[in-house]
């Protein structure tokens, strides 16, 4: 199955190298200024020799985006029990949380400092803001759908409402509450990034800020790439914990590509 | 088989569903009958003649619209009486077999080690044997409805009903499987309440069967079957078996025409 996985990307991986390949030759034969757009090799030693100071700034956005997205999902489980329990709260609720999905929560991060200040407290806010509203739609979507037969069954024994949803209701949810916790994953990196932008003592968005001022465009880069592999790494993180949680789920998809 | 007071008793039982656009549909009108302890009785009728419903009502998971049904054990319609095998397996895929078999107790708040020592020891009677921790997808469709009536049995009422439990099954899986039922249900001492669409399984089966009639589904044929027990496969060749099984179908083919 692992060879059969890397077959699978080898394509991607192609066109990509031929990029950055193509990139790399760019900018050397039209001999392009290097703060205008430097090649990909001198953005890998630039990495390398800002590593010390890379490090802690990331380990700063790390923190923001993991406080936010675990505010998320807490407030995102309240918020979907809720609207999946009760009537009243699911004509209330339901179509706010499907409408405000629209609203682009980054353009929120100016507000939050005028309120919280420059401190983490509103950086924590606009992740948990950005995460909250893919994992509530998914979990409160998977709580709706699951399969009433099996909701049936589990009252035919007696089993009280309560019992359905923690035997039957939540354990369905689990494959759409991933999917939502994936997305809210890749924007948790980049939501703290931008309420740094705004205004920090620390973290990648800072660091990015004020390398894109003095012109260090290798450095902006570098940091470009750091959030981009830190992106991709949490979604891959809430994957494998899926798999190792549900590995009922896989079955079906895994049957149906082969 | 049948002897004292029933242990399930439907008298004059409606059902309909509100549909859209006004016309409600009538899926079960005026349907009585009964089971009696340990007895073990068939209902058969053509599809979507309200068999499923009727179950479902008998283990409370629906009102009727008119009229009773009384269970003897503790006599009122809540849900928990009576151990309900819906048509679909319905095994959770995220339980192993065992997680499944003993989802009775667990929600019934009763004692869950004794019933997982309970369920492995009926494994190797079910035909599950080494598979307790298996996942239900790795199951064949035979082993997902023993599995299922497995479920069923643990529930550990005086009655059983089984919603087709061998439809969705080829024919010689399904034929151990009702010798095995029998045998099963022999040493359990519940009345069951079996819905099939094939009539030679349910006279294999049965003490009764009773035949619907097409939707509103109501009873028109109440049919002891009379065959000695132990039953063997080779009753089925009787001319005792032909005549019972030539009224069944004569019931249900005057109903289609
Ligand atoms: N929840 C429901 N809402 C509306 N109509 C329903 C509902 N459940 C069942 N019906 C209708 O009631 C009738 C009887 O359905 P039921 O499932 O009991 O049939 P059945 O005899 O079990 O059929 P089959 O042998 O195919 O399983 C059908 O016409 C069906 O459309
Ligand atoms: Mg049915």
């Amino acid at each position: 199955m692992n060879t059969h996985r890397v077959a699978r990307i080898a394509p991607a991986l192609g066109v990509l190298a031929v990029l950055v390949g193509a990139w790399e030759l760019v900018t050397r034969l039209a001999a392009v200024p290097e703060w205008l757009l430097p090649s990909p090799t001198v953005i890998v030693v630039e990495f390398v020799e800002s590593l010390p100071q890379l490090a802690p700034h990331t380990g700063r956005t790390l923190l923001e985006a993991a406080i936010g997205y675990a505010a998320a999902l807490l407030l995102a489980f309240a918020v979907a029990a809720l609207i999946d329990q009760s009537g009243l709260a699911r004509r209330a609720l339901s179509p706010l949380l499907v409408t405000s999905q629209t609203i682009p929560i980054f353009a929120l991060a100016p507000l939050l400092a005028i309120w919280f200040g420059f401190g983490i407290t509103p950086k924590i806010l606009i992740v948990a803001l950005a995460c909250f509203f893919p994992i509530a739609v998914s979990l409160a979507g998977g709580l709706r759908n699951a399969d009433p037969d099996m909701q049936a069954l589990v009252r035919s024994m007696g089993g009280s409402r309560r019992q359905v949803f923690s035997k039957v209701k939540l354990p369905s949810a689990i494959p759409s509450l991933l999917s939502g916790m994936k997305i809210a994953a890749t924007y948790s990196v980049i939501a703290a990034v931008i309420g740094e932008w705004v205004g920090a003592s620390q973290g990648l968005g800072l660091y990015m800020l004020r390398a894109s001022s003095s012109f260090q465009t290798a450095r902006v880069f570098a940091v470009i790439a750091v959030i981009a592999v830190l992106s991709v790494a949490l979604f891959l993180a809430v994957d494998v914990v899926g798999r190792w949680i549900a590995p009922w789920i896989y079955v079906r998809t895994e049957e149906a590509q082969t | 088989m049948s002897v004292g007071p029933p242990v399930l008793r439907l008298s004059g039982v409606s059902k309909a569903y509100p549909a859209n656009g006004g016309q409600s549909v009538q899926a079960l009108r005026n349907v009585s009958l009964e089971v009696g302890r340990r007895e073990f009785v068939s209902l058969v009728g053509p599809s979507g003649c309200g068999k499923s419903t009727l179950l479902g009502l008998i283990a409370g998971l629906e009102e009727p619209t008119d009229g009773a049904i009384e269970i003897a054990t503790e006599a009122d319609g809540t849900p928990g009486q009576v151990a309900y095998m819906p048509q679909r397996d319905l095994l959770l895929p995220w339980r192993s077999l065992l997680d499944n078999a003993t989802l009775g107790a667990e929600v019934g708040g009763g004692d869950r080690a004794a019933a997982r020592t309970r369920a492995r020891s009926l494994l190797p009677s079910f035909g599950l044997e080494g598979f307790a921790d298996a996942l239900p997808h790795t199951l064949s469709g035979g082993m997902r409805q023993r599995a299922a009536l497995l479920r069923t049995v643990l529930l550990e009422r005086d009655i059983l009903l089984l919603d087709e439990p061998f439809g969705a099954l080829d024919a010689l899986t399904r034929a151990a499987l009702q010798e095995w039922l029998l045998e099963i249900w022999e040493r359990l001492e519940a009345a069951v309440l079996f819905v099939t669409h094939d009539v030679e399984e349910a006279l294999w089966l049965s003490d009764r069967v009773y035949v619907m009639t097409r939707r509103p589904g109501s009873i028109q044929l109440d049919l002891p079957v009379g065959l000695p027990r132990p039953r063997t496969r080779a009753v089925r060749g009787t001319p005792a078996f032909a005549a019972l099984k030539q009224r069944l179908l004569d019931a249900l083919l005057a109903d289609t025409a």
